[in-house]
């Protein structure tokens, strides 16, 4: 069969172009680095997910460990139900913590896991029991306000003076906590 | 007064109609396309020919605008992101913005201007010229010989094309963030390599821009079969070729990305 330069054209254009796309999957895209690696689902129930998305990062430790696969709500308990697709390589005790943390202030969300010290592993399908929920902006300066307001009287008071300010700031958290509850 | 007023309407509703039926004819059109298709196959030859003509010449301009592209996302982004203080970011911005939208819809853009109003006028001048009624006397299918092969060239050539834009883009991006700003060049991609899904991000640009291979190269061959055989007839039909062809593919870009999204779950 005789060669033309179509030939060769087409085959460098099909080449270049299939190159492109390579690049595009490698080295731009996340292709090869984990979508190869096996993974195992566990379930964890939240009160408050704050701006978790499907496909946010879950980080132990900060290093990527899986990612979120699904979230849906539970109707039946009025939660927040998270499957976690976890790396197959890692394996986490039992009493694993699952919190909802945010890497900066304006940050992506993701869900910070703390190994416990259970000598069993999670399997597929299990669940994580203790879990934190997101820490909502605007719940926290709600509570700020209302412990402020609280001491307000104390520090007002002209016979209190300026022991019984400190002292009655410890307890200021404390109330907050009980309000949350 | 009531002939002034009726006129205008008429004319309107003239187009409407006018245009309706252009949508029949040509999905009609489509599927002789895909029915004589099979010579296409047997000579694969006639495919890598028309590939040559609107692949391979349209690299140049493709690869210039993907790097200029990527060059203004950068600059552009950079100006942006530093008033949040998230200058390393701009790897996410420039990569998502080319391999989502950029790529396939910019690529396609001038591939209808550059190959699109090419094939137009070919075909639209060998109507002129009787070429293709002659071929219909040699018992030789216009259709299968002249109208398929370049059809397939199109829908090969488009996601190529589209591919080589938003990599060049990317490079583009990394040459002025990198390079000329000074971005951290490992945050540059490993924030990138974080952001970029391969499934929902690449793939569904890959997606994309088949569809816009299929349809700007059905209305450039469309509109060079249906071109009526004079000097100006051939002359609008080009022109209309690009008009319609960048209006379907912002349309189309628009439903497409609509349900990528929600697919997507983001």
């Amino acid at each position: 069969m005789e060669r033309t330069t179509i030939d060769l054209w087409f085959g460098a254009f099909v080449t270049a172009g299939f190159a492109a796309l390579l690049v595009l999957a490698l080295k731009v895209g996340n292709l090869g680095a984990e979508r190869a690696t096996e993974t195992y689902k566990v379930e964890a129930r939240f009160d408050n997910i704050g701006g978790l998305k499907v496909r946010a990062p879950v980080k132990s430790a900060g290093v990527l460990v899986g990612r979120v696969d699904n979230i849906h709500f539970d109707n039946a308990r009025y939660q927040a139900n998270v499957i976690l697709a976890l790396d197959k390589r890692y394996k986490f005790p039992k009493d694993t913590t699952a919190s909802i943390l945010t890497s900066g202030l304006l940050g992506e969300t993701y869900v910070g896991l703390d190994a416990g010290g259970d000598d069993q592993t999670l399997v597929a399908n299990d669940r994580i029991a203790i879990t934190q929920s997101a820490v909502v902006l605007e719940k926290l300066i709600g509570q700020f306000l209302f412990s402020k307001a609280q001491e307000e009287p104390a520090a007002a008071a002209p016979s209190a003076g300026a022991a019984a300010a400190p002292a009655k700031l410890p307890e200021a958290p404390g109330t907050a906590g009980a309000r949350k509850k | 007064m009531l002939e002034r007023l009726r006129r205008p309407v008429a004319s309107l509703g003239h187009r409407v109609i006018e245009g309706v039926w252009r949508v029949g004819t040509m999905a009609r059109f489509f599927t002789l396309v895909l029915r004589s298709s099979l010579t296409s196959v047997q000579r694969f030859r006639l495919v890598m020919r028309e590939v040559y003509f609107t692949g391979v010449l349209s690299l140049v301009i493709i690869i210039v605008s993907g790097l200029f592209v990527g060059m203004v996302l950068g600059l552009q982004g950079f100006e942006t992101l530093q008033k949040y203080g998230a200058t390393e970011s701009i790897g996410v911005l420039v990569a998502l913005s080319l391999v989502r939208e950029l790529g396939p819809v910019v690529s396609a853009l001038l591939f209808a201007s550059r190959a699109g109003s090419a094939i137009t006028a070919e075909i639209g001048l060998m109507k002129v010229t009787e070429q293709l009624a002659a071929m219909d006397m040699m018992a030789v299918s216009p259709m299968a010989r002249v109208i398929a092969p370049r059809f397939w060239a199109g829908v090969i050539s488009m996601p190529l094309l589209s591919a080589l834009f938003a990599a060049m883009g990317v490079f583009g991006g990394y040459i002025v963030g990198v390079v000329v700003i000074g971005v951290d060049n490992g945050a540059f991609w490993s924030q990138m390599q974080a952001a970029v899904d391969f499934r929902y991000d690449v793939l569904n640009g890959v997606v994309k821009s088949f569809v816009f291979g299929i349809a700007v190269t059905v209305i450039a061959t469309f509109e060079g079969y249906d071109a009526p055989p004079t000097a100006e007839g051939v002359s609008r039909a080009t022109t209309r070729t690009v008009v319609s062809s960048a209006l379907t593919i912002l349309a189309l870009d628009l439903v497409l990305t609509s349900f990528m999204l929600r697919g997507g779950g983001g």
